[in-house]
């Protein structure tokens, strides 16, 4: 692999840049691998970098339909953290902090990893009680979760002028996650690409999963691709809002129902809110981004949805909570949007999992999943190769559902 | 924006409406049903690459709860409550 650095970037300069080679290749697609990995996003890209680094599996193909980084890693508001509600969900989380926070020396590419705070603007007393709880939980873990004044919340985010004592909702307090981040997303599956391709590994864009095979001994046996059938005695569906698209092929049903998640950004502008502000009651997000534009999300659509699209109903009511803390922003022109489909499980915790069809796993309802990356890689990757759950994970079996052990999560959604 | 039919109302903007969740069958008798149908009961719902039923409620316009067949990739409502569209 080709280093990344200040000499090599000199050095290609002086050549004006002609002498890069490829970050990764192309290679000729085999009709069998030791694992599929159905989808090259975060998820899917991740995984395979584990499986090759972590257990030396690198017979590995990774199967998406559109291109690398176009999917839901290329849909999201980028927010790195780790302030769940459960026991079961805030080690996993740490944990995929610590591993976002290391990875541009790992991968030798710069995520531009910026580690800048979440605030959570609390408007109500119930919401202060709910993160009080969560931040008893979290010091277990070596999360972080600190109250703040409302004098402090203005402090911090001098923008926020709305919220006053005449306003419906007065903010009343916040709290502060410091571990929380923003990075670039299409460096996280670059640099992952490239790693991948380093180890040995094929990614394999243009190539749609339309059938999953199973043998007549009920194992699963392989994909059905347009290029042809890839034979596998592993297949891992990381595929976000499809899981169920898939698994349906082999007769496989799921707690899981798709939902869009939507956000949109504005115009840039200079620097104005140096921090992740959360507003939980009035049901909004927003960061703003190293071009300068904010960067903004609410609520999911109502009901189900694979449309990746925004609803003119979603986008009203965000933008009228947003004013009604930053007045400010009224000013702002809107420069675009977009919607990721993503599947929630019944309890909002994720699952992942071998599935009732012997070596088809999957990783799925990761609402929010981008922060989740590199831990659901990591632990994906753990139980493929060891037929174990990692265990980070081991409370989010699909065994949960069965015996009615929810894993009822509220940390999931961060507006509300 | 969505339109949806009320029965009473005609078409009104989706905003008018809140969501009510999707249409599932009638809870069975856990002791008279498998395990497995149980669960499946509690957890599970439909998630077509298509049309699914719903429930909403004409919260701010007349108050009637309805059903109408959407479908998840156009968000086109294929089945109206009349049974029309």
């Amino acid at each position: 692999m080709q280093r990344y650095s200040a000499f090599s970037l000199l050095r290609h300069g002086i050549n004006r840049h002609t002498t890069w080679a490829p970050a990764w290749r192309s290679p000729p697609l085999k009709d069998r691998y030791d694992v599929i990995v159905i989808g090259a996003g975060g998820h899917g890209l991740a995984t395979a970098y584990y499986l090759a680094k972590e257990h030396g599996l690198t017979n590995v193909a990774v199967l998406e339909r559109g291109w690398l980084g176009g999917g839901n890693i290329a849909r999201n508001t980028i927010t790195i953290r780790s302030n769940y509600m459960r026991d079961a969900s805030i080690p996993f989380y740490v944990k995929s902090v610590a591993l976002y926070e290391a990875m541009t020396r790992e991968l030798n590419f710069n995520m531009m990893h910026s580690k800048r705070s979440m605030i959570d603007v609390i408007q109500n007393y119930p919401m202060m009680r709910d993160r009080r709880r969560r931040q008893h939980i979290m010091d277990i873990y070596g999360s972080t979760y600190e109250q703040i004044s409302e004098a402090e919340v203005r402090r911090r985010i001098p923008a926020l002028t709305g919220g006053g004592p005449d306003a419906r909702l007065p903010v009343v307090g916040g709290y502060v996650h410091t571990d929380a981040a923003i990075n670039r997303h299409d460096a996280v599956a670059w640099g992952y690409a490239r790693a991948i391709d380093a180890m040995g590994g094929e990614i394999h864009q243009q190539t749609p999963v339309t059938q999953l095979l199973r043998g007549a001994d009920g194992r699963i046996e392989g994909v059905e691709t347009p290029r042809g059938v890839i034979r596998a005695p592993k297949v891992a569906v990381a595929v976000s809002g499809h899981t169920t698209t898939l698994t349906e092929t082999v007769g496989l049903k799921l707690p899981l129902r798709t939902m869009n998640l939507t956000a949109f950004v504005s115009e840039p502008v200079k620097p104005l809110v140096d921090v992740i502000v959360n507003c939980p009651d009035a049901g909004f997000y927003l960061s703003q981004s190293d071009k300068g534009s904010l960067v903004i999300g609410g609520a999911p659509d109502p009901g189900q949805s694979f449309r990746r699209d925004i609803k003119q109903t979603v986008f009203e009511d965000t933008v009228s909570a947003m004013l009604s803390l930053f007045p400010s922003f009224k000013k702002l022109k809107f420069l675009r949007q977009w919607g990721g489909h993503l599947d929630i499980a019944h309890d909002a915790s994720p699952i992942q999992d071998e599935t009732d069809v012997p070596g088809l796993f999957i990783t799925a309802g990761w609402w929010g999943g981008y922060k989740a990356i590199p831990a659901g890689g990591l632990t994906l990757a753990h139980l493929v190769a060891t037929g174990r759950p990692h265990p980070l994970m081991e409370p989010f079996g699909i065994n949960r559902f069965r015996h009615l052990d929810y894993v009822m999560e509220t940390g999931t959604t961060t507006a509300r | 924006m969505m339109q949806i039919p009320c029965p009473f109302c005609g078409p009104r903007n989706e905003s008018e409406f809140s969501f009510g969740g999707p249409v599932k069958p009638p809870r069975p008798d856990p002791s008279a049903v498998s395990d497995e149908d149980w669960t499946a009961w509690l957890t599970q719902v439909p998630n077509p690459l298509g049309p699914v039923q719903e429930q909403w409620w004409h919260v701010r316009g007349c108050g009637t709860w309805l059903t109408i067949w959407r479908d998840t990739r156009t968000h086109d409502i294929v089945e109206a409550p009349d049974g029309g569209r």
